[in-house]
């Protein structure tokens, strides 16, 4: 029997690839170009240079280097504690005995039902307070708890062969070491794919810090790329579209390098359900 | 530390009588409650260290908000003034009772079942045929998914000139078929469909990807079975494989339910609630009365319904982990 080739399969993958890709390039092609070419009847695809006029523009217009640190500095902060939180509250949850475990379980747990978006009013309020407008601290520490990361890696602790552990506690090694040698080392690749996740959801996280910074060398990306929006009224689309490549160029990059790992962390949580 | 002295259970009994004297059962019972009390006490300081940051965070910037939430809800009370004057339910009623009310409502259900339903929909779709031995399958996988881990506000701008009525694909695209563009920009409802059109750009490949795993979960065997009792491809997929793939169904529609009543970086960057309001969702509601207006108590007052009903879509979904793991 002679196999099919199965032309219809592959013209839906291109529809799909097509319509996932076309606006993404447009974005790109959009940032070399300059007024005239962008408001040209019928659309005009290529630019006439590849010169970076609307970059230089772009960061004329706006502090983007600011924005790239502040995003780098809130990213790096924010991720990398609420995973070392996660870890920390997931091995004592799963390792050590202490009464009520159950309640710190369910503190951990019941926060998840808590989404952050229905709380900014009094968590606006409280950073207010504290003077923390237009800080680092007012942008990381309001997100930092741990919940969900925290969730995923007490199932995999669950899963760790008890043994190794049993004879670890044998030879003498405390809580730390076995967190430090064993436990930490067995769980890499969780810790990868959660980590990947939570860089990503830091990096494009846009409603907290739009309330709580207002100085334009205290903004993160998405935050400091809508003062490319509207900066005299009408948008300069070019320098705009420049912009976006700026904020999604350095994700992209990061999710076709690791997209194992970062396929791996998003599917993780509907696979534990 | 006293680790291997706490699990005397550990070592077998004859074991330790060849090698030590053993102590009276009364010196061991002794011995053995001295030890375990300072286990338990460095048990607990250990605990406190390892989880009590994160406990404490989850206290003081999810519990302790959410129930000052509820106490807004009952002020008159303007962001950032000194002056509240408690009004009971009357920001409540006063939600319930305004006429823009019934609209927001409206624009948030046409917007969380159009995300969620058309999402699952097409998710499944590409899930189906990313699952298909396909040349190029494993690229076209990363492509679908990537949008998803963009920046809402980055992927709402750069639609925006898509849909730029004059000089944008969209327009280009009608404009070759005689079709004039929509008033994407000025019309409520053209916006509304903008909008539902970018956020399902941007969460499908996530749905696909869940779907996938779910497809690639199911064992050859059943497919084969199925085939074998004369079942048609349009036959296993509706008998066979939608049942065996209703438990990834289920937590998709929740979680994306979930991810759309929330939807807020999109919405800000390309109509801002509008225009005339027709892009309004409660969430941009909460965010426009307590941000924009200033009205921090009317704001709660609809945090607190949001928050009521994304609290029943969860419940609906823990009650359904729990059976899962029942029938595991």
């Amino acid at each position: 029997m002679i196999r099919r080739f199965p032309l219809g399969g592959y013209i839906a993958l291109a529809i799909a690839v097509v319509v996932m890709v076309l606006p993404l390039v447009w974005m790109l092609l959009a940032s070399f170009k300059g007024q005239s070419e962008i408001y040209s009847l019928p659309i005009q695809w290529l630019p006439s240079s590849f010169a970076p006029t609307n970059y230089t523009d772009a960061l004329d217009v706006v502090p983007f280097g600011s924005f790239f640190v502040n995003s780098a500095i809130t990213t790096v902060f924010g991720a990398g504690i609420k995973i070392i939180l996660g870890l920390m509250t997931a091995y004592a949850l799963v390792f050590i005995e202490v009464p009520f475990k159950k309640v710190f379980f369910g503190i951990v747990i019941f926060a998840l039902l808590v989404p952050q978006q229905i709380v900014i009013i009094p968590n606006y309020t409280l950073i207010a307070s504290l003077g923390w407008l237009n800080t680092y601290q007012g942008i990381i520490v309001p997100g930092l708890a741990s919940a969900f990361g925290t969730f995923l890696f007490r199932q995999h602790f669950l899963s760790l062969p008890p043994s190794v552990l049993e004879a670890a506690a044998l030879d003498g090694a405390g809580h730390l070491r076995r967190l430090w040698a064993f436990v930490l080392p067995m769980s890499t690749p969780t810790i990868a794919a959660v980590a990947l996740v939570s860089v990503v959801t830091e990096w494009n996280e846009y409603l907290w810090p739009l309330l709580v910074v207002d100085r334009p060398n205290m903004m993160t990306l998405p935050i400091g790329l809508t003062l490319l929006q509207n900066t005299d009224g009408i948008t300069n689309w070019g320098v705009l579209m420049a912009g976006t490549v700026l904020v999604t160029l350095p994700i992209l990059i990061v999710f076709f390098v690791m997209q194992r790992k970062i396929v791996a962390g998003l599917t993780a949580g509907a696979v534990t359900g | 530390m006293t680790s291997t002295a706490t699990r005397p259970a550990r070592i077998e009994p004859d074991q330790r009588a060849k090698t030590r004297v053993i102590p009276t059962p009364a010196e061991q019972a002794r011995a053995r409650k001295v030890r375990s009390r300072r286990t338990r006490r460095h048990n607990r300081l250990l605990f406190a260290l390892l989880a009590g940051p994160n406990i404490a965070l989850l206290i003081a910037f999810t519990y302790k908000p959410l129930l000052q939430s509820f106490y807004y809800s009952t002020l008159q009370w303007n962001i950032g003034s000194q002056r509240a004057i408690s009004v009971g339910f009357r920001n409540y009623t006063d939600w319930f009772t305004d006429s823009e009310t019934p609209h927001v409502i409206g624009v948030t259900v046409v917007f969380t079942l159009a995300t969620v339903g058309g999402g699952m929909v097409i998710g499944l779709a590409l899930a189906v045929l990313l699952n298909r031995k396909l040349k190029l399958r494993g690229p076209a996988r990363t492509i679908v998914v990537a949008p998803y881990v963009l920046s809402g506000v980055a992927v709402g701008l750069l639609w925006l000139f898509v849909f730029d009525p004059n000089f944008g694909i969209v327009a280009a695209a009608l404009g070759a078929v005689g079709l004039p563009s929509p008033a994407w920009y000025n019309d409520p409802q053209w916006a509304l469909v903008m909008v539902i059109i970018v956020q399902l750009w941007k969460n499908v490949g996530y749905i696909a990807l869940i779907y996938l795993a779910g497809l690639q979960a199911i064992p050859q065997d059943v497919l084969e079975a199925a085939a074998l009792d004369g079942a048609g491809p349009a036959r296993t997929f509706r008998r066979v494989i939608l049942p065996l793939l209703s438990p990834t169904s289920f937590f998709l529609s929740v979680t994306t339910l979930l991810s759309s009543l929330q939807s807020f970086d999109i919405i800000q960057a390309m109509t801002k609630g509008g225009p005339l309001e027709g892009t309004t969702t409660m969430m941009y509601e909460i965010y426009r009365d307590g941000f924009v207006a200033g009205r921090a108590g009317y704001s709660s007052a609809v945090a607190t319904i949001l928050f009521v009903v994304l609290l029943i879509v969860t419940l609906v979904q823990l009650r359904f982990v729990e059976r899962k793991v029942h029938y595991a």
